[in-house]
C-alpha cells in the first residue's frame, strides 16, 4: 500500500495536526461557556455491537409508562402489537391482548353513521393522552407533554439523557429565579421545567423482586424508551454481527486473491 | 488510450451479435483489456467504491420509494413505518441514509486524490469538469434527500437553503422574494415543496449515472492519469485493467464496505442529528442548526462573509471555481510528488478544507468566526493566487524517466 | 501490455473462490429488496371486523370490506338453500368446498359451504359468507343489490367475463375455475359474525 508509505501521509499529519491543535486552543474558552453539565453514561444492556434489551426492564419500564407518564405523554407511533414482537419486551399474546383491551379506542363510524369506543385491539396504535396539541397545552398549563416515541433518539445523549432529566430534579438554587409552577432540573436546558418530579420511590408496583427505586424507574423507563424510538436494535446487532463476519472473510479472500494476482508482475 | 481491439467473439451468437450492437467488444475492450498504468495505489480505487456507493444509493432509493410518503402530514411517519413495519426496512433506510455520507467520503478523497496527482490537468480537463459536475448533482440529490425526511433538520435546511436566493433581493428588489416562492410553491416552506423535493430526488441520480458514463468514458479517452504523472510510453508501463485492477477495487472495495457496515448496523445514527426524529414544526426553529457534516465547508464559507450575497457568491463560487482548476495551475508537472513548493500548499488546502468543515458546526462567533475567515481566505488564495503563481515560480523536482523506471526504482532524472 | 500470455492460471483457485463468495453474498443481498415488497408488519396484523347480521331481512344480501376485500353476506331465503342443496357434486366444475373454516379437502356441499366448522351450521345455513373476489381475474361478481343481473343459477354473476356462481358461491357456468373463497368467521352471538 504505497500511500501509506508516502510522504504524503507525514506531512499530512503533521500539517492537520498543527491547525487543529491551534484551532482547539482558541476554541476552549467558548466550549465551556453552557452551564448544563454533561450527561453522564449509564451502563445499558443493549449498548455495544452485541447488546440486546433486558427483558424484564423493558416489562418493567412499559409498566413505568402506563402508570406514571402515559397519564400525559403519549407513544403514537407504536402499537400494542409492538409488545409482543421479537427483541422487544415480549409479552405473551395473551398479555398484549389484556394490555390493549386496558384502553378505549375510538373507532368507527359504525351502521348509523356514529362513532364509537371499544377496547383496544393488538393492531391498534397507542392511544395518546391527547386528541392535539391544543388539548395537552390547555391541560398542562400550556406546556406540551411530547410525544415520546422517538425520544431516545430525538435527544443527545438518548436514554442517558432520559435517565439524567428522570433523576435530574433537585432544589434550585438561591441564584435562581424560578418561573410559577416550574421546576428546578440540572440536565434540563436552562434548568425550569414545566413537568414536576414525575417518579416517586414505591409508586409503581414492581412483581420480579427488582427494588422499586426512582433510580431503578427512570432507569427502566428510559430502556423502555429506547426500545420504542429503536425497535429493531437486536435484529440489527444479530444480522450485522453475521454480516461483518461474511465481510472479513470476504476481504481476506480478496486480499489473497489480490497478492496472487499481482504476483505475476515482475518488480 | 486508444489501442487495438483484443475482442474475438467465441461463438456464432457472439459474432452476429458484434456484427450489430459490439457491446461484449465495448466491455472487453474497456474493462478486461484496458490497459492501465500499473503503478495505481489504493487511492484510485475510489472511482470503483463511488460507482459502486450509487448504485446502493439508487437501489435501496427506488425500494424506499416504495414505501416513503412524499406528504406534508405523512412524510415523518411514513419513514418511521419503513423503520419499524416493513420487511428489512430499518436496513434499507440506514443504508440510504448512512450511504450518502459513505458517497461523500468516498468522493472527498477521489477528489483530493485528483488534486495532488494532478488528474484534472491536460488532456483530462474534461474528464475533471464533468467530475465537478457529478459533485454539483451529488449536492443537490443529498440536500433533497435530508429534506424529504421532514425532520425538524430537514424542514429547516430547506428553509434555510432556499431563502439563499432570498439574496437576488439585494440586486433587483423582489427578485429575490419571487424566486424563493417560486420554489416553495406557497408562502413557505411546505407541502408543495416536499413534493417537488421528492420528485427531483428522484430524478437526479438517473442525471448522475448518465454523467457518471461520460466521466468513464472521458476516462477511456486518454485513459488513467498515474501517481508520477508521467504519461504510458512503453508496454512495460501499463497492464490489463482485469484481472490487476479487478482485484485490487475489489479488495478495497470489501475493506469499504466494511466501515460502511459498521455504520450502518453499529452507529446508524452517528452521522445524524437527534433533532431529525422531531417532525417538521414550522413554528419552532431548534437551537443549533447545522447541515449534514458533509456541506460543513461551504456552510463555514457562507457565514465567514458578512454580506447575505457576497457569502452566497462565495460558497457557490469555491465549487464553481473548481471548473477551472486545469487552467489555475500553471505548473508543467502533474503530480505533487514533484513539486516542492506546490505539495506543502495543497496539503495545507486539504486542511482547510477539514478545518472549514470543523468550523461549519461551530457557532460563528468569536475565534470560530475569525478562524472561519482565514480559512475561507486561504480556500480562494491559494485557488486564485498560490496556484498560478507556484506553477510559474517553482523548479520541479527530479522524475523518474517512465512509469516502469519508478516502479522498479530507477534513480530519477533531474528535471531540465 | 505485461499481460502475461503464458501464465495458465489466469483464473487461479483464489480468484475463483473470492469471486464466488462475493456472488454468494451479493444474491443474499437481494434478499431485503425482495422481502420489502411483502405484506408489512401492520398489514399482517389487520383488524378482525364484526358485523351486525340483524338488520339484513330475508333475501336481501350486504357488502362489507375486510383487509380491502368485499365480502359478501346473504340473507338466504328456503328455496334458495334448497336450490343449493339440490344440486349433486359431479355436477360442480369445482367439487371442493373452499372454505376456510374447514378441511381444505371437503366436499362442496351446501353444509359445507356454510360451515364455520363449529358445529353450529344448521342453525345458521341462512347465512352465506362469501369473498366477493371472482375467482377468475378478481373482478367483483353482480348479485349483491336488489335488480342486479343474479346469473343463470340465481347467485352471483361476473360481468367482466361471465362466470354464473349459484346461491351456495359455487361456480356453475363460465371460465372461473373455483368456487367463491368462504373466509374465516365465526358467530359470537345470535345475530354476529367475527370475521378474521
Amino acid at each position: 500500500m504505497k500511500i501509506f508509505a508516502s510522504p504524503f501521509r507525514r506531512s499530512a499529519l503533521a500539517v492537520a495536526g498543527a491547525i487543529l491543535g491551534a484551532l482547539t486552543l482558541t476554541a476552549t474558552p467558548l466550549l465551556a461557556a453552557g452551564d448544563t453539565p454533561a450527561i453522564p453514561s449509564q451502563k445499558w444492556s443493549f449498548s455495544g455491537p452485541f447488546g440486546l434489551y433486558d427483558r424484564g426492564q423493558l416489562q418493567r419500564g412499559y409498566k413505568v409508562y402506563k402508570e406514571v407518564c402515559a397519564a400525559c405523554h403519549g407513544l403514537r407511533l407504536l402499537h400494542y402489537r409492538n409488545l409482543g414482537e421479537s427483541g422487544g419486551p415480549e409479552f405473551n399474546e395473551a398479555q398484549v391482548k389484556t394490555l390493549a383491551a386496558e384502553v378505549e379506542v375510538q373507532d368507527g363510524p359504525n351502521e348509523d353513521g356514529d362513532m364509537f369506543d371499544r377496547p383496544g385491539k393488538p393492531s391498534d396504535a397507542f392511544v395518546s393522552p391527547f386528541p392535539n396539541k391544543e388539548a395537552a397545552r390547555a391541560a398542562n398549563n400550556g406546556a406540551y407533554p411530547p410525544d415520546l416515541s422517538l425520544m431516545a433518539k430525538a435527544r443527545v445523549g438518548g436514554p442517558d439523557y432520559i435517565y439524567a432529566l428522570m433523576t435530574g430534579y433537585k432544589p434550585e438554587p438561591d441564584s435562581m429565579d424560578m418561573q410559577e409552577g416550574m421546576s428546578y432540573n440540572e440536565y434540563f436546558p436552562g434548568h425550569q421545567i414545566a413537568m414536576a418530579a414525575p417518579l416517586s420511590a414505591d409508586s409503581v408496583e414492581y412483581t420480579d423482586g427488582t427494588p422499586p427505586t426512582v433510580d431503578n424507574y427512570a432507569r427502566d423507563v428510559s430502556a423502555f424508551l429506547m426500545w420504542a424510538a429503536e425497535p429493531k436494535l437486536e435484529e440489527r446487532h444479530r444480522l450485522g454481527f453475521r454480516f461483518m463476519i461474511y465481510l472479513v472473510i470476504l476481504a481476506g479472500l480478496l486480499y489473497m486473491a489480490k497478492r496472487r494476482v499481482w504476483s505475476r508482475l515482475k518488480h | 488510450m486508444a489501442h487495438v481491439s483484443t475482442y474475438k467473439p467465441n461463438s456464432a451468437i457472439e459474432k452476429w451479435m458484434d456484427d450489430r450492437l459490439p457491446v461484449m467488444r465495448m466491455m472487453h475492450d474497456q474493462f478486461n483489456d484496458f490497459p492501465t498504468p500499473r503503478n495505481l495505489n489504493y487511492l484510485w480505487t475510489f472511482g470503483g467504491i463511488l460507482t459502486f456507493c450509487l448504485a446502493v444509493q439508487m437501489a435501496t432509493g427506488i425500494v424506499l420509494a416504495m414505501h416513503y410518503v412524499p406528504q406534508e402530514t405523512m412524510a415523518f411517519d411514513s419513514v418511521e413505518h419503513i423503520m419499524r413495519d416493513v420487511n428489512f426496512g430499518w436496513l434499507l433506510r440506514y443504508i440510504h441514509f448512512n450511504g450518502a455520507s459513505l458517497f461523500f467520503l468516498a468522493v472527498y478523497i477521489h477528489i483530493a486524490r485528483g488534486m495532488y496527482y494532478g488528474s484534472y490537468k491536460a488532456p483530462r480537463e474534461v474528464l475533471w469538469i464533468i467530475g465537478v459536475l457529478i459533485f454539483l448533482a451529488m449536492m443537490a440529490t443529498a440536500f433533497m434527500g435530508y429534506s424529504l425526511v421532514w425532520g425538524q433538520m430537514s424542514f429547516w435546511a430547506v428553509t434555510v437553503i432556499t431563502n439563499l436566493f432570498s439574496s437576488l433581493d439585494s440586486i433587483i428588489p423582489g427578485l429575490g422574494t419571487t424566486v424563493v416562492e417560486w420554489i416553495w410553491g406557497g408562502f413557505s416552506v411546505g407541502g408543495p415543496t416536499l413534493t417537488r423535493l421528492f420528485s427531483l430526488h428522484y430524478l437526479l441520480p438517473f442525471v448522475i449515472a448518465g454523467l457518471v458514463i461520460l466521466h468513464i468514458w472521458a476516462l477511456h479517452v486518454p485513459g488513467s492519469n498515474n501517481p508520477t504523472g508521467i504519461d504510458i510510453k512503453s508496454k512495460s508501463d501499463a497492464i490489463s485493467f482485469n484481472p490487476y485492477y479487478t482485484v485490487k477495487d475489489g479488495f478495497a472495495m470489501s475493506m469499504f464496505v466494511i466501515l460502511f457496515a459498521a455504520f450502518v448496523f453499529y452507529a446508524p445514527n452517528f452521522m445524524g442529528h437527534p433533532d431529525n426524529y422531531i417532525e417538521a414544526d414550522p413554528l419552532v426553529t431548534p437551537p443549533h442548526i447545522v447541515p449534514e457534516w458533509y456541506f460543513l465547508p461551504y456552510y463555514a464559507i457562507l457565514r465567514a462573509i458578512p454580506s447575505k450575497l457576497l457569502g452566497v457568491v462565495a460558497m457557490f463560487g469555491s465549487i464553481g471555481l473548481l471548473l477551472f482548476l486545469p487552467w489555475l495551475d500553471t505548473s508543467k508537472v502533474r503530480s505533487a510528488r514533484y513539486r516542492p513548493i506546490f505539495k506543502w500548499f495543497l496539503l495545507l488546502f486539504f486542511v482547510n478544507a477539514v478545518a472549514l468543515g470543523y468550523l461549519g458546526a461551530k457557532p460563528p462567533e468569536g475565534a470560530f468566526l475569525i478562524w472561519g475567515r482565514i480559512c475561507t481566505a486561504y480556500y480562494f488564495v491559494f485557488l486564485l493566487v498560490i496556484m498560478p503563481v507556484v506553477g510559474w515560480i517553482e523548479k520541479p523536482a527530479a522524475m523518474p524517466g517512465s512509469i516502469t523506471d519508478d516502479v522498479l526504482g530507477k534513480k530519477p532524472v533531474p528535471a531540465k | 501490455m505485461a499481460k502475461k500470455k503464458t501464465e495458465p492460471t489466469r483464473r487461479d483457485f483464489m480468484t475463483i473462490a473470492a469471486g464466488s463468495f462475493a456472488a454468494v453474498g451479493g444474491a443474499a443481498a437481494l434478499w431485503p429488496f425482495i422481502d420489502q415488497m411483502n405484506p408489512d408488519a401492520s398489514a399482517l396484523s389487520l383488524a378482525t371486523i364484526e358485523v351486525d347480521l340483524s338488520p339484513i331481512p330475508v333475501g336481501q344480501s350486504i357488502t362489507v370490506s375486510w383487509r380491502g376485500k368485499p365480502i359478501f353476506i346473504r340473507h338466504r331465503t328456503p328455496e334458495e338453500i334448497e336450490a343449493a342443496k339440490a344440486v349433486k357434486i359431479d355436477e360442480l366444475p369445482d367439487p371442493e368446498a373452499r372454505n376456510d373454516n374447514i378441511s381444505a379437502t371437503a366436499e362442496a356441499t351446501d353444509l359445507n359451504r356454510v360451515s364455520t366448522g363449529k358445529g353450529d351450521t344448521a342453525k345458521h345455513e341462512n347465512w352465506m359468507i362469501l369473498i366477493g373476489i371472482c375467482t377468475h381475474l378478481g373482478c367483483i361478481p353482480k348479485g349483491q343489490r336488489i335488480g342486479d343481473a343474479k346469473g343463470e343459477f340465481d347467485g352471483w354473476f361476473c360481468p367482466c367475463h361471465g362466470s354464473h356462481y349459484d346461491t351456495a358461491g359455487r361456480i356453475r357456468k363460465g371460465p372461473a375455475p373455483r368456487n367463491l373463497e368462504v373466509p374465516v368467521y365465526e358467530f359470537i352471538s345470535e345475530n354476529k359474525i367475527k370475521i378474521g
